[in-house]
Formats: structure tokens, C-alpha cells, sequence
């Protein structure tokens, strides 16, 4: 009986979990233009206003460019730190790793809010670059963890292999060790991407109307009412993100093999 | 390898490490300054603070301070009109925060004392504007005189210093941030217990289950995850509002509409379900860690279920089940969005008021005092994570 109540339990979890994602989805396929069920009719009109729209079009683009190019600057800085930090001991690490790890504990609006006062007399404030830059930021410490987890299992004997069939450090790193741990590191990159993906703190703070990424124009249009655009710009992020969670899936299951 | 491994390894940390520096560290840090830093004042009026120096706070001061502030505002004033302005502005709106009213006194003065004048600066400049009569005023000039301070803090804690230097609490009515603190630490707390309400029979399942249902549950909690903030919070909303989808199906019953949204309701119901996951992931890792045989064997030498809950089960996924409650406070104690878009004005967190004192009432120093509240908290709860969970593992996410 109690395994019973138990599966009843976590299934009605997993419900709760599943159902509001779930419930809005439908509705950016909606005919009419209301946010309820039942639906009058199904179209793609809500689909056709946010592709021919001023703004959402180069908010996704602004999301894809900023996103691409905050993962790129992660992973061309993390994977290096990783593998820095998994062959460093003691103090020294978990003075790296501590300040590494930061920008995950760290409230998003302080950092927001810093960045805004720092960015302002460089002229970062409202540019690609500052918003590239505080992503980057934000999602290096997944790239790092990630990397240093699949590092773990790899065997440290083979780059002194390498070095004694006469490569160097470098030579060695990309011909020995990145192949083997590259699942790791496209992992992190994709968790990189992700993150900026998501971030909408940072970008109320410093982005100016022309780098407006999805969620950020989103929260725009949730303050005053709803549109079915809002709802098909959100189905959009959901897609996004499942594409994204089975990218790492087949990812880590590589690794593991 | 290298001569030195130890070497060429911290140098490979240190690209990330610089960048860190500079777009991260450094940044928060000169932030967080600010909550103690006091300088906007003494910029504008050097001489009226030194003048102001042995004056003991009971009357409006010697006449040698209202000719030290007649000074000060004419040479600011000629230095604003070459170079570059709003250094009165600044001044006057870092004495406002402490003396409501005085953004406006400050720059009305400066203008008003450009001109010449006949007689003794103090008639003249209490002529423009009473509020140089009074201590108050003064105290507050001589307290944002820095070049430290501990006024932005003592705010961020509803405290301040009168003219003559003693602390004093804040009355009644315009206390906030002792209510915003408490308010931010029990919806923290709130969605929390209701996390690990929630997440402990479906981690123990997927934990438990074989196959594909173990496969299934572990999907319905990463997907989520993986899911914008903001979507989820505008899933929420859309179910929620007043013309949405539970108000349509309730009517559809002869019920409501009720008032679903803007209300602590809404703010912790989409804060459990955007933080579930944070708690289900350890949980699982916890649960998974356990030795099916221990509990088994407490029951066989007669422990009932409840005793082998208490004192085998618990202890042993103990570490798993504070690392999971620990992220999930975190978290919650910073969140910013979702009460911004469901809560009402009574349901707003520390960091919505961060928001607001940087932005739209440009009080950085009080910004940063919260920030700094906000990080002493989050601090405790990452030192007490290290101490029961470890660092060691890399963590679910």
C-alpha cells in the first residue's frame, strides 16, 4: 500500500512539474486570441506575427548571437582552466575553483547591478560586447565543472606518454586528452549556452533596445497583457530547450561509453 | 610535462582568471564599496564639512559653516558650468536618502546664493530655504561627509545616526528593509520545506524505479530545468491571470474568477516549481547512494518503520537531503523575476529592492547595503553547504 500512495505522490510531482509548460503550449497554436482553453481553432498566425515582428526576429537573433558567442568566450577560457585546476592541489585550488564558481551563488541582480555601474563608464552599457562579456561570465563556472567531471576519468599516465614519444604540452593536449574529454567540453558549452539562453536579469539591467534577447523581450510583454505572440515566443524557448537537454543527454551518454 | 607542472597549471587558470577579475570580481567589489563609501557630498561641499567638524550637533552651527556652504556651492557651481555636471544633483540626492526633501534645498541654494548678497551668509542662506535652520540638515551634511560611512548599512537595517552622532532606530512607519528581509528569508524558507515536501516522493521513485519509468521521471524533472525562467513564470501567469486558463476552467463550473495572481500564492507556487528540480537532482544522488540492505536490516532486527526512517534512512541521506535545501534557499533568497511578474507589492524580495534603488531611485549606496545583506546570507548558507556537503562533488547541475 505504501509504494502505492508513494507512486501517486511522484507522479502528482511530476505532473505539477510537467503540466504548466504543457498547458501553454497549445495555445501559441491557437485561432483565435484569447489565453484559454477551448482552443476556437488551430493556426499559425501567433508563429507568422512573431516572425514577421520588429522586435521578437532580432530578439531571437540577439539570443543566438549572444548566446553563440558568450558559450564560444566560456569554453575557449574554461576548458584551459579546467585543465589547469584538475592537475593544481591544495590552497591554490580552492582559491581558483572559489572565485571560478562565484558567478553560481552569486544573486543575478548583484550582479546585474554591478555590471551596470562598471560597464557604464567604459561604454558597455547597451552593447553586444557587455552583454557577450557578463554571460561569458555567467556561464564559464558550467563549462569548468563540467570539464573537470569528465577530466576525472581521464588517465593523467597517457599525456606523459605522449610527452615521451615526443610531443608537446601543447601537441599533447589536442591530440590526446581533448579528443577523449571532448564530449566534457561541448557539454559545458551547450550548459554555457544555456545559461545565457535563460539570463534575464542581467539583460534588464545592461542591454539596450538592440540587444533585447528572447527573454528579455518577453519579460516586456508579460507586463502588460499577454499577446498569443508572448506564448508562441515562449513555445519557441521550450523547443529550444528540449533540443538543448538532448544535445547533453547524448552527449554525456558518449562520454560514459 | 613541464619543469614546473604546479606552474604551467595555475598559469593556464589565469586567462579565466583575469577575465573573472575584470568583468566579475572587480566589478562587485567597487558595487559593494559604495555601501560604505560616502563621497558624493564631501566632492561638492570640502569646506562646509571641515567647518563643520567641531560643531557638538544641538543648534544650527557657527556662522563661519553657512560661509563654508555659500563657498563651496559658488565654486561648484562655476565648475559645473565649464565642466562636467551633476555633482550638486549627486550631492543633493545623497542628502536626500538621509533628509527627505533636501533634493531639492541643495541645488536651489546654489542658484540662489551665485547671485551676490549683502549681510551675514547665514540670513541670506536661511532667507532661501529653512531647512538651514534646522541641526538636522546640518547632521546630515557632516554625516555623508566620508569618507567611509556606515549610513547606507545602518539604512539597509532600518538604523540611522541623529545630528549628534547617537543610533537610533528608524520609527515605525518608515521602516521597510527589516520586513523585506524577513519577508525574503521566510518565502526562501517557504519554498524550501515545500520542495523537499514535494521532491522526496518523486526522487525516491526515480531513485527506486527501474527501466523506463525510472528514465520518465528523471525527464519530467530535467526538462523542466532546462526550461527558461521565464517561460515558466509566463506559463504560470498565463494559468494564473485573471482571464487565464484555471479562471476559464473554474468558470466553466459557475466558480470565480479568483484572484490567482499578484498574491504570495502565485510567488510560491512558481517558485517551487522553478526550483523543484534543484532539490529532486540531489535527492536522487542521495537516495541512490543508500544501501538498500541497511534499512532492510534495521527492520529485521525489529526496528519499526518509522525507527528505520529516523535513524537509518535520515542520517545517511542527510547530506544529500541539506545540499538540496541549501541550493534550493540559495536560490530562492535572490529571486528577482518571478515575484517581479506574480507577486504584488507586498511580495517583493531583497533583490527587486536592489533593482530599484540602482535604477530608478539611483541610490547605489543603499543598493549596495542590500547587496551586501543579500551576500552575508547567501555567504552563510554556501559555507554551511561546504561543511555538511563538500565541495568535492561537482554538483548536480
Amino acid at each position: 500500500m505504501g509504494r502505492g500512495v508513494l507512486w501517486a505522490a511522484g507522479l502528482l510531482v511530476a505532473a505539477f512539474l510537467l503540466a504548466p509548460i504543457l498547458a501553454i503550449l497549445p495555445l501559441s497554436f491557437s485561432a483565435g486570441s484569447f489565453l484559454f482553453y477551448p482552443l476556437p481553432g488551430l493556426s499559425l498566425r501567433w508563429y507568422r506575427d512573431f516572425f514577421g515582428s520588429d522586435f521578437w526576429l532580432p530578439a531571437l537573433w540577439n539570443s543566438l548571437l549572444i548566446g553563440g558567442a558568450a558559450a564560444g568566450l566560456a569554453t575557449l577560457l574554461g576548458v584551459p582552466a579546467a585543465f589547469g585546476l584538475w592537475r593544481l592541489r591544495g590552497a591554490a585550488r580552492a582559491v581558483v575553483l572559489g572565485v571560478v564558481l562565484a558567478p553560481m551563488v552569486v544573486p543575478v541582480i548583484v550582479v546585474a547591478v554591478a555590471l551596470l555601474l562598471a560597464f557604464g563608464p567604459i561604454g558597455l552599457v547597451a552593447t553586444h560586447a557587455g552583454m557577450i562579456v557578463a554571460h561569458a561570465a555567467l556561464g564559464v563556472p558550467f563549462v569548468v565543472v563540467t570539464v573537470l567531471a569528465s577530466l576525472e576519468g581521464f588517465d593523467a599516465v597517457q599525456l606523459r606518454a605522449a610527452a615521451a614519444c615526443g610531443a608537446g604540452p601543447v601537441r599533447a593536449f589536442f591530440r590526446v586528452c581533448l579528443p577523449q574529454i571532448f564530449p566534457g567540453v561541448a557539454a559545458g558549452a551547450v550548459f554555457a549556452f544555456a545559461t545565457s539562453l535563460d539570463e534575464v536579469v542581467v539583460a534588464l539591467f545592461i542591454a539596450g533596445p538592440a540587444q533585447r534577447t528572447l527573454p528579455r523581450q518577453m519579460f516586456a510583454g508579460l507586463n502588460d497583457s499577454i499577446s498569443l505572440t508572448t506564448a508562441a515566443a515562449a513555445a519557441m524557448l521550450v523547443a529550444f530547450s528540449v533540443v538543448l537537454l538532448l544535445v547533453v543527454g547524448w552527449l554525456q551518454g558518449r562520454a560514459r561509453r | 610535462m613541464s619543469r614546473s607542472p604546479r606552474l604551467s597549471a595555475a598559469l593556464l587558470t589565469a586567462p579565466l582568471l583575469a577575465f573573472l577579475l575584470l568583468s566579475f570580481v572587480a566589478p562587485i567589489g567597487a558595487f559593494l564599496w559604495r555601501a560604505v563609501s560616502d563621497a558624493e557630498v564631501a566632492a561638492v561641499l570640502p569646506r562646509t564639512i571641515v567647518a563643520l567638524a567641531g560643531w557638538d550637533g544641538a543648534a544650527a552651527p557657527h556662522d563661519a559653516a553657512f560661509a563654508a556652504l555659500v563657498a563651496d556651492l559658488r565654486e561648484a557651481r562655476a565648475r559645473e558650468a565649464t565642466g562636467p555636471a551633476g555633482g550638486i544633483a549627486r550631492a543633493a540626492s545623497r542628502l536626500n536618502a538621509d533628509r527627505p526633501g533636501l533634493r531639492g534645498v541643495l541645488p536651489m541654494t546654489a542658484r540662489r546664493v551665485a547671485a551676490p548678497f549683502d549681510g551675514p551668509a547665514r540670513d541670506a542662506v536661511i532667507a532661501i530655504s529653512a531647512a538651514w535652520a534646522d541641526p538636522e540638515t546640518w547632521g546630515a551634511i557632516r554625516r555623508a561627509g566620508g569618507p567611509l560611512s556606515s549610513f547606507h548599512v545602518l539604512a539597509a537595517l532600518d538604523l540611522r545616526r541623529d545630528a549628534s552622532g547617537s543610533l537610533r532606530a528608524l520609527p515605525d512607519d518608515q521602516r521597510v528593509f527589516g520586513a523585506v528581509l524577513v519577508r525574503s528569508l521566510w518565502i526562501a524558507l517557504l519554498v524550501t520545506g515545500v520542495c523537499l515536501a514535494l521532491g522526496w516522493p518523486l526522487a525516491w521513485l526515480a531513485a527506486t524505479a527501474r527501466g523506463w519509468a525510472a528514465t520518465l521521471l528523471l525527464g519530467a524533472v530535467l526538462l523542466p530545468f532546462w526550461i527558461s525562467l521565464v517561460v515558466r513564470t509566463a506559463a504560470w501567469m498565463v494559468l494564473l491571470q485573471r482571464e487565464g486558463v484555471v479562471n476559464a476552467a473554474l468558470g466553466a463550473f459557475g466558480i470565480g474568477p479568483l484572484p490567482l495572481m499578484m498574491n504570495r500564492f502565485a510567488v510560491v507556487l512558481a517558485m517551487v516549481h522553478i526550483l523543484l528540480p534543484f532539490m529532486v537532482l540531489p535527492l536522487v544522488a542521495a537516495f541512490r547512494g543508500l544501501d538498500p540492505r541497511l534499512p532492510r536490516a534495521a527492520a529485521s532486527l525489529g526496528a519499526s518503520p518509522w525507527r528505520v526512517f529516523r535513524r537509518v534512512t535520515l542520517p545517511l541521506c542527510l547530506p544529500g537531503i541539506a545540499a538540496g535545501c541549501i541550493l534550493v534557499f540559495i536560490q530562492a533568497l535572490g529571486f528577482y523575476v518571478t515575484p517581479a511578474l506574480l507577486g504584488g507589492p507586498g511580495d517583493q524580495m531583497l533583490a527587486w529592492f536592489v533593482g530599484f534603488y540602482a535604477t530608478r531611485s539611483v541610490n547605489w549606496g543603499l543598493a549596495a547595503a542590500l547587496s551586501l545583506l543579500l551576500l552575508v546570507a547567501v555567504g552563510v548558507c554556501v559555507a554551511l553547504y561546504g561543511r555538511l556537503a563538500g565541495f568535492r562533488r561537482p554538483g548536480a547541475a
